[in-house]
């Protein structure tokens, strides 16, 4: 009945699903069964003892005991081992390998971010390595979303105020889809995401270089990208007012005076030397509270932070 | 009243004789002030009606929005109000009181061989409140609508605009008439029973009807105290469910389930007891095993109880908690199919004809078997974790309240059409319109299982277009279930040109409404009616009643 479960169930993509195919075929063969069972017997009496005269005698048969006892152990036993059945398919999905890797949720209306464990984030996109366990820690900033993916056989709350988890082992290379499962408003149906199943080699690439998206923008646009979203803008403005750290508006090509005493032109060797080794110089006037940004950011998103310097003007 | 029923005694009646309810005394003052139950009955039927198409046409707005997988007719904020206005009018004023207000209100005295119910005002209050909060629900459509679905889950429904407090103030006027119906129908089952009838000689009916008391006086507190602590949060910023303010939106959850599980059985029981009335006079034969759905419906209403957070598997709920409400969930499932085995043992060896009423039983009983084992799905921790909140409980949740309780008003309604107006309908256009309400259920809601299990999510404007093919089906079924709906109704109303009377029992019916005239006079019986016999006993010469002694 192969058919069967590949018409109603999506292809299944992670570890966990097949044991929830599992109880689902057999509770669609049982459905099907008692279906037809009750069914027939319905139009077997409905037909067979049809009123053929107004005068007919019934048998007044007002309980069976034995009858009685069989229909009622039977669905007992056959319900009591659906539970087990589920109970242990529900368990097993809750706790996730200590090896996993872990990744943070973050919904709010209507869209889905994802931090990964070097700090990259990603929107809407959640890239994963085949055949390796993933957990997820979500957090909502608003209100109720839910975390579903079909081909996982995964669904989870994802709660305002309080973390919930999910985990899972992706076993099939490819795009998987992410539905918000709890209704959430205007955009609720158009808070998707893409599930990103890579091979270990795509995986780093993704970790080194970030995703498809990132690879193809253009190094202005991946500038300001960095600039929100590492932390950039905490301190530095790009409209000239004053910060922790100087703006960085029309900085480009101009002096800056270092509490060394020295001036130092801001061109792509300074901008980089800044980034990668905060203490070099320090801008008369202000605090040397910057942290180093080595290895949090990529090659490619220095660069694009140059060029999005440059184009402050 | 060919029956072996007597009526002793005048009771005092003087020698003028009553005319029938409906037109003793004339006047639509004499409706709107009356505390006949009948009336009462009748005028919740009409308005039950009313909302069920109000309702419809919403749920046809929703099918025709997803003939394609954007935009169709509307958009998403008024898609939100509309699938909103749907569950809200649907479960609050047309499914749960619908066969306690209707059938319960004109029947359950008649059966029992009272003259009305214990508190005959009270009655006509719950009407009223009836009325009073269907108008604060429609007037929320004048307050930029509501959109938070009809569960009103925190923080959105805290946080969201639009006249959610009226609404919600709405639902919690509604839930007092329920409890006042809850009150009367549990005061008159213990107090007005006729002379000799015992417990276990009433009809089923009055059980199913008993049952359904039980939660709606136990549940729907909650839901009142629930609602009013989302109002206090909404208009004075108190931190209950929030997270925001402090609260937990979680315990929300908690609390609304605490009602509207059992509610869910508030819903079923009713559909129920139709079903134990209607198949065995259609049958012609003893109900089979009368205690064990007796007991069954009184099992379901108290295990009801503690099953609330199957709702919740997914909601961050501790796996243990989520345990143990799977493993209490799955015994509601045995008393369910006891009475489902039941009533099929009660047609074999019968003699049984299939008119109107018996095929609307028949289509419940196939309904509710579907709806009935997909709920195991649901019940089970891992397939729920992948069918929750997706179109699978959406099909689901309709086969057990659509097709469940609203086939059983289809069924009662034309077993009681009769009895209620001394009229009769025409049988051939009533089979012709049960068939195709069973066709057009199907074809609506049978894909919608499909898309879910496929993945797609309820509450959804947009839809990835994989989905289309089974949307399309699902609404042209919808189109098939509304024809045969609005047939039944000209079916029905047509009889009204039709000669009164000739129809006290056309269905040879043993239980005392039968055993006066249709439509009953204005005091329902002259005299104290006594039961000589059973229910359900269609031997040629009926024991006694009392004589018996039921074991099963």
């Amino acid at each position: 009945m192969n058919w069967l479960q590949s018409f109603l169930l999506p292809k299944a993509a992670a570890t966990h699903a097949s044991e929830v195919d599992g109880l689902f075929m057999f509770i669609i063969y049982l459905t099907v069964f008692f279906f037809f069972f009750n069914g027939a017997l319905i139009f077997y009496a409905a037909h067979r003892w049809r009123r053929r005269s107004a005068g007919e005698v019934t048998p007044h048969t007002t309980h069976n005991t034995k009858l009685e006892l069989i229909w009622s152990i039977i669905p007992l036993m056959v319900v009591m081992m659906i539970f087990f059945w589920g109970f242990k398919g529900y368990i097993s999905a809750a706790v996730a390998p200590n090896d996993a890797t872990e990744i943070v949720v973050t919904a709010k209306k209507w869209v889905w971010q994802f931090e990964y464990p070097d700090g990259t984030r990603t929107l809407n996109d959640l890239h994963v390595p085949l055949n390796k366990p993933v957990k997820l820690i979500m957090h909502s900033e608003d209100v109720i979303h839910s975390f579903f993916v079909p081909t996982f056989r995964l669904k989870r709350d994802v709660l305002p105020g309080r973390y919930t988890e999910i985990w899972f082992t992706a076993t099939e290379p490819g795009v998987q889809q992410v539905f918000c499962a709890e209704y959430c408003g205007k955009g609720h149906s158009d808070m998707l995401a893409k599930i990103h199943v890579d091979t270990d080699e795509q995986y780093e690439t993704f970790l080194r270089e970030g995703d498809e998206q990132v690879r193809q923008m253009p190094l202005k646009d991946l500038g300001r990208l960095v600039y929100e979203n590492k932390g950039c803008a905490t301190c530095h403005s790009v409209d000239g007012t004053r910060g922790q750290g100087p703006s960085w508006k029309g900085i480009f090509g101009q002096v800056h005076q270092g509490t060394d005493g020295k001036g130092h032109l801001v061109d792509e060797n300074y901008i980089r030397e800044s980034i990668l080794y905060p203490q070099a110089v320090v801008v008369q006037g202000f605090e040397p509270i910057m942290p180093t940004f080595q290895g949090l950011l990529r090659e490619r998103e220095i660069l694009g932070v140059i060029e999005y310097i440059k184009s402050l003007k | 009243m060919a029956d072996a029923h007597t009526l002793t005694g005048t009771g005092g009646a003087t020698a003028h004789a009553h005319g029938d309810y409906l037109d003793d005394p004339k006047g639509i003052k004499s409706w709107l002030t009356t505390v006949d139950h009948k009336r009462i009955g009748i005028m919740y039927l009409w308005s039950i009606t009313f909302f069920m198409i109000v309702g419809g046409l919403f749920a046809m707005l929703i099918r025709i929005e997803h003939l394609t997988p954007a935009k169709t007719i509307m958009d998403a904020e008024m898609y939100n109000r509309v699938f909103t206005l749907h569950g809200a009018i649907m479960v609050f004023l047309v499914i749960i009181p619908a066969i306690p207000g209707s059938l319960g209100n004109f029947a359950l005295p008649l059966l029992l061989g009272a003259k009305d119910v214990a508190f005959p005002r009270i009655n006509l209050m719950s009407l009223y409140l009836y009325w009073i909060g269907a108008l604060m629900a429609l007037g929320t459509l004048f307050m930029g609508g509501v959109d938070t679905g009809w569960t009103f889950y925190t923080p959105y429904s805290t946080t969201t605009g639009g006249g959610v407090t009226l609404m919600v103030f709405a639902a919690f006027v509604l839930g007092f008439s329920s409890i006042f119906t809850g009150v009367n129908f549990i005061a008159t089952v213990h107090k007005l029973r006729a002379p000799g009838m015992g417990w276990f000689e009433m009809p089923l009916f009055c059980w199913g009807m008993y049952s359904t008391a039980l939660i709606q006086i136990l549940a729907t507190p909650v839901l009142g105290i629930t609602l009013l602590l989302l109002a206090m949060e909404r208009l004075f910023h108190i931190g209950i469910f929030d997270a925001q303010l402090g609260g937990d939106p979680v315990l929300f959850q908690h609390f609304f389930w605490f009602y509207s599980h059992p509610a869910v059985y508030i819903m079923i029981l009713p559909a129920m007891a139709v079903m134990s009335e209607v198949i065995p006079v259609f049958s012609k034969k003893t109900i089979f095993g009368y205690k064990a759905i007796a007991f069954s419906s009184v099992a379901i209403a108290l295990v009801g109880f503690f099953v609330w957070a199957h709702h919740m598997f997914v909601a961050g709920m501790s796996v243990y908690a989520g345990a143990i409400f799977s493993f209490l969930t799955f015994f509601i499932a045995i008393p369910s199919a006891i009475k489902v085995f039941n009533w099929i043992a009660t047609m074999w060896q019968g003699s049984i004809e299939l008119k109107t009423p018996m095929l609307y039983a028949i289509s419940f009983l196939l309904l509710f078997t579907i709806g009935g084992l997909t709920g195991m799905f649901l019940a089970s921790l891992s397939t729920d974790v992948h069918l929750h909140d997706t179109y699978f409980v959406v099909a689901h949740f309709h086969y057990v309240m659509a097709g469940s309780n609203l086939i059983a008003l289809l069924a009662g309604l034309h077993y009681w059409w009769p009895k209620m107006f001394g009229r009769m309908y025409d049988e051939s256009l009533g089979r012709i319109g049960a068939v195709l309400v069973f066709i057009g259920f199907n074809a609506t809601f049978l894909p919608q299982f499909v898309m879910g299990s496929r993945g797609m999510p309820r509450r959804y404007f947009n839809y990835l277009p994989q989905f289309q093919a089974l949307h399309v089906a699902s609404t042209i079924g919808a189109v098939i279930l509304a024809v045969g709906l609005f047939l039944t109704l000209a079916n029905l109303l047509a009889s009204f040109r039709r000669p009164k009377g000739m129809v006290d029992n056309p269905w040879g019916g043993k239980t005392l409404e039968w055993a006066t005239s249709s439509p009953p006079t204005t005091h329902n019986f002259e005299g104290q009616p006594v039961p000589l016999h059973g229910p359900y006993d269609y031997r040629p010469v009926p024991a006694p009643i009392g004589s018996e002694v039921h074991t099963g």
